[in-house]
């Protein structure tokens, strides 16, 4: 049954080269000395250098960490409280419209969500710069870190959080002491959710964003107009090493506490 | 036996004068449209041992969560030491729970668990190890103190959730189907050990559970709960001998059950007509019955003789055929039928080795039983 027969690799490879070939293309180009995109003039690192005395692209850099850092912490909390409502608030008025409206950013298209956003904020008079990108980027990523979290909470055992009232804590303290602490890892990964959407979102920060706080995404997809450069190349080869290297150690990390409460559950069965 | 695990005569609720630990009066809760629990009335003394018995879904938890806080009466209030609880939220009551999962907290050790709510208390910092050691010592979790609920065994978390809910030494401890989990052996072990804990710490307890043993070996007064209703309260003895309906008499231990009609009555001595041409069946009725009244005379099957001829001076005495044999090993219980069809069973202990066996399937036999034996009820 599960021998490699000459489609499997086929399929395989053709799966991994679709995946993964221009991302290759995209690393290898990073490392060419020529100014040239399409030529290969030999290895160098040069782009690399470039890029570190781009003010231009750095300052973007800074502002969309800084954007990201905001954004998905509030989203957190925000998506946290959310999500406890809708699991544990039993049935209030309005219940069904609430939960369905905290999930409408996931299918509303992005344009329509940067466009309305806009015309919020000019409505108001709010300034377009980095606060008004971490707000939106608030709002729409708010929604995935509650759908991690209700999920979460929806399987942990109620009588958990009745116990802590039971032994005398108020209500703020169970959630506080018992029931944060359960829910962490999803927490933390609604977290890092919410960040990495933050970090690529390119089409509701440019409608949000004002003339002195361009973020990275948006940098690049300008720069890219005026043809693409081997900068670019280095800079995106940067942010996949980043990337691969968090995606690594989050599933390590969980695949090793997944792996230690095995062993820890056979020793008791043991015992 | 059990006034006996309790303290010789321990029945404070044949005192009028003794004041309740918890009284209900009038609690209604309804779910939206269903009621779980129905125009409820019952006291609950100091240092009890009450257990609620009752099928699945018939509004025990209903009750418990009631008396934790975690759900408010509809009607009707519920008093502890003579104060009205309702207002109080769970955190302020001097009420306990043990949960039917056990809820222990899965990031705490089990120390921590059981600091959990002392730490919440106004005990002083200082005394908190020492009275978690002193709960661990208690359910004999010394050793395991460290480890997290994950890294203990069943048995053990039952052990840690009673220590949990017993720390704060409340007024009372509310136990919901805690023996669930475990298996038969380990089950009559901590059922012992709940008594042994109950009488130590003198703190009252009520236990829910679905199983009618363990009500009958740990109370000192057991209610059995119907559709929200409480049908019976009383000792375990009283409640197994003197049913007042047929609802407990079925449900609590086997029994045969004849419907006839009452043929005379004198005193408490009752006959009954129950088949054309069948001898009238003596029996004995708390309550007085008119002559005509609809019954069903309920007897233990232990309390049945068989013999294979008619006894000559038995009371009641009936005849009929082995159906069936159900040997438990000791004992066993004859399934008799009878020249009406009935079913009546028979109880003998097996004091001989098998082999030698009185009865088998087929044999003509009499039933007979005393006047005293059995009971007439009309609910
Ligand atoms: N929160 C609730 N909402 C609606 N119905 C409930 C709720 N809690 C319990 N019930 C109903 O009340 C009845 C009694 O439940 P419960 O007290 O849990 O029974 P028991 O513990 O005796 O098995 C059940 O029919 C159950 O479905
Ligand atoms: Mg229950």
């Amino acid at each position: 049954m599960r021998r490699l027969t000459w489609f499997n690799v086929t399929a395989l490879t053709l799966g991994f080269a679709f995946l993964y070939i221009p991302i290759v293309i995209l690393v290898i180009y990073s490392f060419n000395a020529s100014k040239l995109v399409t030529v290969w003039a030999g290895f160098s690192t040069k782009w690399y250098f470039e890029l570190m005395r781009n003010e231009a692209f750095l300052n973007a850099a800074w502002v969309t960490l800084k954007v990201a850092l905001a954004s998905s912490t509030a989203a957190t909390v925000l998506g946290t409280m959310a999500a406890y409502v809708m699991v544990r608030g039993g049935r209030f008025f309005g219940r069904t419209l609430f939960s369905g409206m905290i999930y409408a950013p996931l299918v509303m298209p992005e344009v329509i969500t940067g466009l309305s956003l806009l015309l919020l904020f000019i409505a108001v008079g709010l300034e377009r710069g980095v606060f008004t990108v971490v707000l939106a980027h608030t709002t729409f990523s708010m929604c995935f870190v509650s759908i991690v979290v209700s999920s979460r909470l929806a399987t942990f055992d109620r009588s958990i959080e009745e116990a802590a009232l039971d032994l005398g804590c108020t209500p703020f303290d169970a959630f506080r002491s018992v029931t944060l602490p359960i829910i962490a890892p999803a927490v933390i990964s609604g977290w890092l959710l919410a960040f990495t959407l933050s970090l690529d979102d390119l089409v509701i920060a440019s409608f949000t964003t004002g003339p002195a706080s361009t973020t990275l995404p948006i940098r690049i997809f300008s720069s890219i107009r005026l043809g693409v450069s081997p900068e670019i190349n280095a800079l995106s080869t940067i942010l996949i090493a980043l990337v691969t290297i968090g995606v690594i150690t989050a599933s390590l990390v969980s695949k090793r506490a997944i792996m230690r409460q095995r062993a820890e559950e056979q020793r008791a069965a043991a015992t | 036996m059990q006034q006996t695990a309790n303290g010789c005569g321990f029945a404070p609720w044949q005192d009028p004068n003794e004041e309740p630990l918890i009284r209900f009066e009038g609690v209604t809760k309804k779910f939206g449209e269903f009621t779980a629990v129905d125009r409820l009335d019952v006291d609950i003394f100091k240092g009890e041992f009450f257990a609620l018995l009752g099928p699945s879904g018939c509004g025990k938890t209903t009750l418990m969560r009631m008396l934790a806080g975690f759900e408010k009466p509809t009607e009707g209030r519920i008093l502890l030491d003579g104060r009205d609880i309702g207002p109080v939220p769970p955190n302020k009551r001097a009420v306990n729970m043990m949960f039917q999962s056990y809820a222990l907290f899965p990031h705490l050790s089990v120390a921590e668990n059981i600091a959990f709510g002392l730490k919440r208390s106004d005990m002083p910092k200082t005394e908190i190890p020492g009275r978690v050691d002193e709960m661990l010592g208690l359910v004999q979790l010394r050793e395991f103190a460290g480890r997290k609920p994950h890294q203990i065994s069943g048995g053990q978390r039952q052990r840690v959730a009673l220590a949990r809910a017993l720390a704060k030494a409340p007024k009372l401890l509310l136990l919901d189907e805690p023996l669930g989990a475990l298996d038969k052996k380990l089950r009559q072990q901590t059922q012992f050990e709940l008594v042994d804990i109950q009488e130590k710490t003198g703190t009252t307890f009520v236990i829910v559970t679905h199983d009618q043993e363990e009500a009958m070996t740990v109370a000192t007064r057991v209610a059995v709960m119907d559709h929200g209703r409480l049908i019976q309260v009383d000792t375990p003895d009283r409640i197994y001998e003197m049913p007042n309906s047929v609802y407990v008499a079925d449900f609590i231990g086997d029994v045969n059950l004849i419907e006839g009609n009452v043929a005379s009555t004198e005193g408490e001595r009752v006959e009954i007509s129950w088949a054309e041409g069948q001898p009238l069946i003596v029996g004995s009725s708390a309550s007085p019955l008119a002559a005509g009244t609809r019954c069903s005379f309920a007897i233990r099957p232990e309390k049945v003789a068989i013999s294979a001829e008619r006894p000559p001076d038995a009371v009641n005495a009936i005849s009929g055929n082995i159906h069936d044999i159900a040997y438990l090993g000791n004992i066993s219980t004859y399934h008799v039928r009878l020249d009406t069809g009935h079913i009546v069973k028979a109880q003998t202990a097996n004091s001989r080795r098998i082999g030698r066996r009185d009865f088998t399937w087929e044999d003509a036999v009499w039933l007979s039983f005393t006047d005293t034996a059995g009971i007439v009820l009309t609910g």
